[in-house]
């Protein structure tokens, strides 16, 4: 039997079952006008070698610049080993595999993922991975709605501290479901999300809170007391969090009195290089009481009939295939070769690396943050504490002196004009452990060349 | 052949009824119902408060490789509902019509019309 579907042997013979004479004559009933015809604009095939003159003169013009921008994708050093085992062939799948169970040594690198990102959030139980932490979002507020069973009103309260990407993608996702998305308003002064902003929610019927830690500006939230504000009026708490923060904040699940219910996040910072974007992959852990709620895939440990142990994929009930329409979501698989690349990134690591790449980062953004307050025109926007990112004030248009930074080889920042215009010029800077006292200084340099050319506002 | 007792009253999808002396009723799924479903890992119940329509999933049972949905056999509101299910679920397997009961409602008026006898019911199990 081959394994190549649709041969020209197979669609001969398929055609001649429904007497059709072509393909093409299948799709006979599309009007005309409205087929596109061929693409036009699409150019002729290149050859391996000429794409490959072509990449590299690109990635010449674009040239090696020095990355100040995290605004949640970060620039980590990866040990070597982590891509050179994610790429041997018996892993290199992106999905979980089908027959899943035939791939014994896929599903225990997914339970030890699953072991790692329930002991790193705090939390009872872990899913095989999502697609990214936004995406993961969405299906936190649509799994919020599910669990709480005690509200109705399908409500989430969402910080504007969340990641813009995070709010616009929950917002497409949940929006055509019945739910309702409501910012919430951050503190001007310390940057986070102050108890006193939620007071006029008080006595309404809300579903869940998001806290996000550090939240987009960088800041620390007061997870405590937002946790305590969610569960005394009947919601839960939804935490977004960085991975590689958790090796020195307190985890999600002892949070306030009773911990976070749901913990998402993006698993990008864990052996996952900053690629246009990505593919990266979110991650989500929860409390047993709710993992029959829970979207995506689980991987459990078990024994067979000869009382050997092995790995299965488990509660599958709430999955697609049996519980169709019913299903807790439409996730059938995961992000399999990234969540491997952060499994073993973690492996490599271990509890102190991790810790300590996380110490780093924040002591380089300290760094980075005093050298460039230290030339005047730029000073630190919020007092509130920072994990491994801050706001920067400008006293002049952000934009200008950002493209100025970029001539002299420095991504300087996320200007935040777009997503939150009320800041004025602001800038989002981020400095991980990949950053020597060398770059900051660069950076700074740079600054103090690039700024006379820009008119103070 | 499954057990069919006489005193309760049926659905074609497999919940049965029982009349209390308070005027509430007790539902559950038929011994029909449990064994073609398999050995149960987890019972989902509605809230008491919840008002069902007749025929509405208001439940879903969940065996090993399958997952249901337990329908309303009546029109009511949810008063009670089994909480030793949460930890025992197998007891809608080995006692369907006793420990193995969901819930009980408290029925709309001229709600309990229209169910089928046990006699009925044995004829719906025998065409399955």
């Amino acid at each position: 039997m081959p394994f190549i579907p649709h041969t020209d042997e197979d669609i001969r013979e398929m055609l001649s079952a429904i007497g059709a004479t072509s393909i093409e004559s299948l799709f006979d009933e599309i009007p005309t006008a409205l087929r596109t015809g061929s693409l036009q604009e699409i150019p002729a095939g290149m050859s391996e070698m000429e794409i490959l003159q072509l990449m590299s003169a690109r990635a010449r013009a674009d040239g090696r610049q020095l990355c100040f921008i995290g605004a949640g994708a970060y620039e980590h050093h990866i040990p070597a080993a982590v891509w050179a085992i994610v790429t041997r062939g018996e892993f290199y799948s992106a999905y979980t595999p089908y027959q899943a169970e035939a791939s014994q040594g896929t599903l225990q690198t997914i339970y030890e993922f699953q072991s790692m990102m329930t002991s790193l959030t705090g939390m009872q139980v872990s899913n095989a991975s999502l697609y990214d932490g936004a995406t993961a979002l969405a299906e936190a507020a649509l799994m919020a709605v599910r669990a709480n069973r005690r509200s109705k009103s399908a409500r989430i309260l969402l910080p504007r501290t969340v990641h813009p990407h995070y709010r616009a993608v929950a917002r497409t996702t949940a929006s055509n479901q019945g739910l309702r998305l409501e910012e919430v308003a951050y503190d001007r002064a310390q940057g986070g999300t102050p108890v006193e902003a939620l007071r006029d929610f008080e006595g309404q019927d809300i579903t869940a809170l998001v806290i996000a830690q550090p939240n987009f500006f960088g800041v620390l939230e007061d997870v405590d007391t937002l946790t305590d504000w969610a569960h005394a009026h009947g919601a839960l708490v939804i935490a977004v969090v960085n991975p590689t923060s958790l090796s020195l904040l307190k985890p999600p699940g002892n949070w306030g009195g009773r911990g976070a219910d749901i913990v998402v996040g993006d698993g990008q910072p864990l052996g996952c290089p900053l690629s246009a974007g990505g593919p990266y992959f979110g991650f989500m852990t929860t409390r047993s009481e709710f993992v029959r709620q829970m979207p995506g895939r689980i991987v459990g440990r078990t024994v067979d009939l000869e009382g050997r142990p092995g790995f299965t994929l488990t509660l599958q009930a709430r999955e697609q295939h049996i519980r169709r329409a019913k299903a807790t979501s439409n996730i059938c698989t995961n992000q399999g070769l990234l969540m491997m690349a952060g499994t073993i990134y973690l492996a490599m690591m271990g509890a102190e690396g991790l810790e300590r790449v996380a110490a780093a980062c924040m002591a380089r953004t300290a760094e980075l943050t005093e050298r460039l307050a230290a030339g005047g025109a730029v000073r630190r926007m919020f007092a509130g504490p920072v994990f491994h990112e801050a706001v920067l004030a400008l006293d002049r248009p952000a934009a200008p002196v950002l493209a100025a930074l970029a001539t002299r080889g420095i991504q300087g920042g996320l200007d935040l004009a777009e997503h939150y215009p009320e800041l004025g010029s602001a800038v989002l800077v981020c400095a991980t452990e990949t950053k020597t006292t060398a770059d900051i200084e660069a950076y700074g340099q740079a600054l103090a060349e690039a700024l006379p050319a820009v008119r103070a506002a | 052949m499954s057990n069919i007792p006489g005193d309760l009253q049926y659905t074609r999808s497999h919940e049965w009824v029982r009349a209390l002396a308070d005027g509430t009723v007790e539902v559950g799924i038929s011994d029909h119902a449990q064994a073609a479903l398999g050995d149960l890992v987890f019972v989902e119940l509605p809230e008491p408060g919840r008002a069902l329509k007749a025929g509405e999933a208001c439940a879903v049972v969940e065996s090993v490789k399958a997952a249901s949905d337990v329908y309303a056999p009546i029109a009511g509101t949810v008063v009670t509902v089994n909480e030793q299910l949460a930890q025992s679920p197998e007891l809608v397997n080995s006692d369907p019509y006793g420990g193995g009961w969901m819930m009980r409602l408290r029925p709309a008026a001229g709600a309990l019309e229209g169910l089928l006898s046990a006699q009925a019911y044995a004829a719906v199990t025998a065409g399955a």
